[in-house]
């Protein structure tokens, strides 16, 4: 429902220059899409600067006042950047983070999101409330402790205390998932339980499918935090062929802090992938987004 | 009812399948959230730097943090600064973004792709960006300012500029997300409110400020509480584009805490700061949600 713009309805006795409802509607829209392409050309600004510096040689760049495109566009600067730095090296680490931790978010949490969505046990609302609980602690408390834990049984250095806490599932999925669960007509699952399904059977066969696009979305946004994930990587690795995307770039930044274009290139190289995946999965971002905010 | 032996064992047993069904996130927060929370609070209370064995201390952490510590005021204070000067910005420019939204121009993909791409960009990409932008000699911030005759600015290494360049860039970061939430809650206002306000001869403004905006309240107060939180929190964005500087201006209490267990490996000082932050945030949210029941309508 969206709300309607209106002008002064036409009267019989109208002075001439009243304009008609339609005209005003039509400037007012008018209007408004000219105000929204002036800011949205001002938020994606930032990020064809970025493009476009990364495609400058460093001469280019370095010019004043600043030229608005490349005028001799060159590849120069990725090609340093990927020599001089294993990038597919980081490329590959980041992905087996992100793609194992989305499988194995996906497993948990819906696992326990169907159990406190449709299962009945002792204590499940106080356990459900301890989940959401946890959301409120702030994460750097746990950060401590868990990098000495890591320290004692000697992950660090290895990709496992990025991969296994997300593995475990999340508050934040949980949640999600219940919410989902819990808007779901429960027909089939009865129907299923009937036939002699056992609450697995309905589990893995109903429900999960049903899920699909809360699936979806918890996918996306656990595949999203992992790649962009700047603090744990920082945290918990040192050696430079563990490093994942993130960390890549910001080395960039310590090895070559004035080469402007090659730290966009870098940026580029680590903005693509989350880029694309967005782009074609967009409807999950924002659903995912509505299905915690409303409840929140 | 002539169940037998066997089926009332089963009808029994299946009470308890939800713990199994939660068993795998109750093993991963016991683990990674639960121990650690204890531990940490333990740790509060010692002095450890990890390789020799902690030393109890008492409450030495936190008298040392509140009463002689110098510089945990000043980070105390720039936080609060961060997130004073960002919450206004990140909780009204989304609001005004999201009204215009529905009015149902065309192009809406376009606008949500505008708007959202800085929300999915990681805080590394986005402190790269904007420190060549915000560049004193060849950023283009500068070049607009000085194309308009302006003088040019340090900008992040001005002590007094750095803090609102980060800022800056933090809020346009967030747009995207307080924009899905205000777009959700504007689907919720009903239609008839706008109409009778029509009726009675109310302009556009007017119905944006009597109606909207009230309506909207639910959703400004979920905003308010999430922006304070996550930019109380903040961390990522300085530790690329200014590392807390220059003279601890953008020293955040996420940033120094780093320092103080990453850098200085003072592990039980540390722990301090994070119970003082936990705190901070349950006073804080409890405070915010008291006050919610004079301005916020369901």
């Amino acid at each position: 429902m969206s709300r309607t713009l209106t002008a002064a309805p036409p009267s019989a006795a109208a002075p001439r220059w009243q304009m008609s409802l339609k005209t005003a509607t039509r400037i007012k829209k008018a209007i408004i899409t000219v105000i929204l392409i002036v800011l949205s050309i001002a938020a994606l600004f930032p990020f064809y600067w970025m493009v476009s510096g990364s495609l400058k040689t460093e001469f280019e760049a370095f010019q004043f006042p600043p030229t608005l495109y490349p005028q001799e566009p060159t590849l120069e600067n990725y090609q340093g950047l990927t020599r001089d730095l294993p990038f597919g090296l980081f490329y590959l680490n980041t992905l087996k983070i992100a793609g194992l931790s989305v499988l194995g978010q996906l497993i948990t949490s819906s696992l326990a999101g169907y159990a406190f969505a449709r299962l009945d046990f002792p204590g499940k609302d106080k356990l459900f409330l301890v989940v959401l609980g946890t959301m409120m602690v702030p994460a750097i408390t746990t950060i401590i402790p868990l990098y000495i834990l890591v320290y004692q049984i000697n992950w660090v250095n290895t990709h496992y205390p990025l991969i296994v806490p997300t593995m475990l599932g999340s508050a934040y999925g949980t949640f999600l998932l219940r919410q989902y669960m819990l808007s779901l007509p429960k027909e089939l699952e009865d129907a299923a339980r009937i036939d002699g399904c056992n609450s697995f059977q309905v589990y893995y066969k109903i429900a999960l499918p049903l899920m699909k696009p809360a699936l979806a979305t918890l996918g996306l946004f656990t595949f999203m935090g992992q790649w962009n994930d700047f603090f744990g990587p920082l945290i918990f690795l040192d050696k430079l062929e563990l490093y994942t995307v993130q960390l890549g770039a910001n080395l960039a930044q310590g090895q070559w802090y004035t080469d402007q274009p090659r730290l966009m290139a870098g940026s580029v190289l680590i903005t693509l992938p989350v880029l694309l995946v967005f782009l074609f999965l967009q409807r999950y971002f924002v659903r995912g987004i509505n299905l915690t905010g409303i409840q929140g | 009812m002539a169940t037998t032996a066997a089926a009332q064992r089963s009808i029994r047993w299946s009470r308890y399948e939800g713990y199994l069904f939660i068993a795998p996130l109750f093993v991963g927060m016991i683990a990674f959230i639960f121990i650690p929370i204890i531990v940490s609070f333990a740790m509060s209370f010692t002095r450890w730097d990890i390789v020799t064995p902690p030393e109890f201390i008492g409450t030495r952490n936190f008298i040392q943090l509140l009463t002689s510590d110098r510089l945990f005021w000043r980070v105390l204070g720039n936080t609060f600064r961060y997130v004073l000067l960002s919450i206004p910005l990140s909780t009204t420019i989304p609001l005004v973004l999201a009204v215009l939204l529905n009015q149902k121009v065309p192009g809406v993909t376009f606008y949500r792709i505008a708007f959202f791409l800085p929300l999915v960009t990681s805080v590394v990409a986005i402190g790269l960006l904007w420190r060549w932008m915000y560049d004193s000699d060849f950023g283009l911030f500068n070049y607009i300012l000085q194309a308009v005759g302006l003088p040019g600015q340090k900008w992040l290494s001005d002590p007094n500029l750095a803090m609102p360049a980060v800022v800056f860039a933090t809020v346009w970061q967030g747009l995207g997300y307080n924009i899905i939430i205000y777009l959700a809650g504007l689907q919720g206002i009903p239609e008839h409110l706008y109409e009778a306000a029509t009726i009675d001869g109310a302009n556009d403004l007017q119905k944006f400020f009597r109606i909207t905006v009230p309506m909207l309240t639910p959703q400004i107060f979920f905003v308010l509480v999430i922006s304070f939180i996550g930019g109380f929190q903040s961390f990522g964005l300085i530790y690329v584009m200014t590392q807390g500087g220059p003279v601890n201006s953008t020293n955040v209490y996420v940033y120094y805490l780093w320092q103080t267990a990453i850098g200085s490996a003072k592990m039980g000082y540390a722990s301090a700061m994070a119970w003082i932050l936990t705190l901070i945030m349950f006073a804080a949210t409890f405070l915010q949600v008291r006050v919610s029941r004079y301005w916020v309508h369901y």
